[in-house]
């Protein structure tokens, strides 16, 4: 080796090899077999595969996956670029607010999980409660839609933060200079957020969408926590449909979904990055 | 096109903050840009210079006093109301529009059709030069011409009244700095527009307007064209700021002919002393580093001091001289001297006064 900076890199490749690349390759492995409680293997070649694909439960997790992380992130980014525009820019509230925001992000998601799992509890719960109040039904255990509807409020409750925070310090690095062009070149205030705003908060945009495109691809212990994935399969997104085939000793088949589901969020994470860093570059004239 | 005139303006940013104690940025500020003129301001870094700049432009409404253009009180007028444009320290651009769509900005702001946005972006364009990159992202531009892209904006208008640059070649790279400035003057003189320049450049300064405002501590020091800011200068801080480098300033005492400057004497003629009017008392000499005359042999009327620093500068040198003076600070002085002569470190060397090119200060004033 005659770049020495291997010995550096060497350690985490590594680590990275044992806790990452081999688990994949067995996984690989397991995906072109059979295999019943991991007794005896049968190879079947690419089988695992067409029978995931054409398995309608499986199809119902990604179109439940997908309309969950579209909603995310319509939801998540639009209100956390409205909240950082919100939040004061210097001044005694700002360590309050930036700290108040920041505790859900503290919170692992599991105790989120069951926190809002308290909230919803359909005899003590605070959210059925109200609903009950205004004479309202709600019942995350028997309505579907509102199982659904309450893990998408728990995520944004959860992660909206992290998008207020990254838009937040994007915001502070734009020079004033360039409001006071702005002003002088008579932009209304939408057009200095489009023209001013948006393009300079692009880094941390993209920073912000793929974290959450990804994260949100693979949400598990909340609904795992709140509804189990119910009722029905209202909730039973893609990791948890993988989660339950592996926890009947379906492996091969499980690996095979998995492997789908990763090549999922690599595409989605490829396409998304794509479009963030290609639109409003400039180039046409109006 | 106009006239713009500041009255009595001060500002103090203590007065927003609800402070007791105020610290005046700017301080009863009087002064007027005459329509179509090339203008400056001059002055160190925190001197005041952007928060003026800001005033004018409508950024900033002053504590106290009035802007007016044309004879019209502005004060109160927001900054388009104004009509004034600004290009910034660094070159402000809109990076996801192309450079046609940044010239058009302001246009499509005031909503004008766009057969005649399209005539005047590219008439500005022409005469910034920046007709074959109409269509590149902006963001692709080098400093110098995103530069002119901001000042394009600012003279797209109709209705821009004057022009207003703080410091705009900051950040351009050194290479095409020199151009960008010959290009800002002669699109100001093309135009005939009233132009105010900031900067802490004094060449800068020098060499763009007819009329520059020295500004110290947020008070105007002296107004004047380059010439006699640089002949004429009316303080020791002017003289001292004005020339690279500075005016030397030394402090002297005159007791009959003689001036006293702790360490060395001049004797003065009796008509010098008569010009100056001067009675036996404390002041300062000033004399610029290029009037000094710099020679290695002794001759008479010619003192000795001891060479510390040679700088060469390419076509001149700057020598760092010192004399030992009983006191506990040697006397330091700098002196311009041919770049053929060779002087070395540790040197002596004599030097000469001539009497027309000494200036005298009192208390920091110009009295000759």
């Amino acid at each position: 080796m005659k770049n020495r900076a291997w010995y550096f890199v060497m350690p985490m490749i590594i680590l990275m090899s044992i806790g990452a690349f081999l688990p994949l390759m067995v996984v690989v492995n397991y995906s072109q077999h059979y295999i019943f409680a991991g007794s005896a293997a049968t190879f079947v070649g690419l089988e695992n595969f067409v029978e995931v694909l054409h398995d309608p439960q499986f199809r119902g997790a990604v179109g439940r996956q997908f309309l969950f992380t579209f909603m995310v992130l319509v939801i998540e980014i639009s209100l956390g670029i409205m909240i950082a525009l919100a939040l004061p820019k210097k001044g005694f509230w700002v360590t309050p607010c930036l700290v108040l925001l920041g505790i859900p992000l503290l919170i692992p998601y599991n105790v989120v999980g069951i926190i809002w799992r308290l909230f919803t509890q359909s005899d003590i719960g605070v959210i059925p409660k109200i609903f009950e109040f205004f004479g309202g039904y709600y019942n995350v255990a028997l309505d579907s839609f509102d199982a659904a509807s309450t893990i998408l409020l728990l995520d944004v409750w959860h992660w909206t933060p992290l998008v207020v925070l990254l838009v937040y310090a994007g915001l502070q690095s734009i020079p004033d200079a360039y409001y006071q062009a702005a002003a002088i070149d008579g932009a209304n205030s939408l057009r200095t957020f489009r023209f001013v705003t948006l393009p300079k908060l692009r880094s941390v945009l993209t920073l912000g969408i793929l974290l959450r495109l990804m994260d949100s691809f693979k949400i598990y212990s909340e609904p795992l926590l709140l509804t189990g994935g119910g009722p029905g399969t209202a909730t039973t997104y893609l990791s948890l449909f993988v989660a339950r085939k592996a926890e009947s000793y379906e492996l091969g088949y499980a690996s095979a979904a998995s492997l789908i589901y990763f090549f999922i969020v690599l595409v989605m994470s490829y396409i998304a990055f794509q479009i963030i860093t290609r639109i409003g570059k400039g180039g046409k004239t109006e | 096109m106009a006239r713009i005139e500041l009255k009595d303006v001060s500002h103090s940013f203590e007065i927003a903050e609800g402070k007791e104690k105020l610290e005046w940025a700017v301080k009863d500020m009087n002064i007027a840009w005459e329509d179509g003129t090339a203008n400056a301001l001059l002055g160190p870094s925190g001197c005041g210079k952007t928060t003026m700049l800001n005033i004018i432009s409508g950024l900033l409404t002053p504590s106290e006093g009035k802007i007016y253009i044309d004879g019209k009180d502005v004060t109160e007028l927001s900054p388009q109301e104004r009509h004034i444009a600004q290009v910034f320290q660094f070159p402000v651009i809109y990076d996801s529009m192309n450079v046609y769509n940044n010239l058009a900005f302001p246009l499509v702001n005031a909503n004008f059709p766009k057969s005649k946005i399209k005539a005047k972006v590219e008439k500005v364009a022409e005469i910034l030069g920046l007709v074959d990159c109409l269509d590149f992202p902006s963001s692709k531009l080098n400093s110098a011409e995103k530069q002119k892209v901001s000042l394009g904006r600012g003279i797209v208008r109709d209705d821009t009244v004057g022009i207003l640059l703080d410091e705009p070649l900051t950040v351009i790279d050194p290479k095409m700095r020199g151009e960008l400035r010959r290009q800002l003057k002669i699109v100001q003189k093309e135009l005939n527009i009233t132009a105010i320049y900031v900067t802490h450049d004094q060449h800068e300064a020098l060499t763009f307007a007819e009329k520059v405002a020295i500004v110290k501590d947020g008070r105007l020091v002296q107004v004047g064209s380059p010439h006699d800011l640089y002949n004429d200068s009316a303080s020791v801080f002017v003289g001292y700021f004005i020339g690279s480098p500075g005016m030397n300033i030394l402090d002297g005492k005159l007791n009959e002919s003689t001036l006293n400057l702790n360490g060395f004497n001049i004797e003065l003629s009796k008509d010098f002393r008569k010009k100056i009017k001067s009675k036996i008392g404390e002041y300062q000499l000033g004399i610029r580093p290029e009037a000094i005359i710099t020679s290695r042999e002794k001759t008479t009327g010619t003192i000795p001091f001891e060479v510390a620093i040679v700088e060469n500068m390419g076509s001149y040198k700057i020598l760092t001289l010192i004399k030992n003076n009983k006191g506990d600070r040697n006397l330091r002085i700098k002196s311009r001297i041919d770049i053929h002569m060779s002087v070395s470190k540790g040197e002596t060397v004599y030097l000469k006064f001539p009497e027309e090119d000494i200036k005298i200060f009192k208390d920091n004033h110009r009295i000759y």
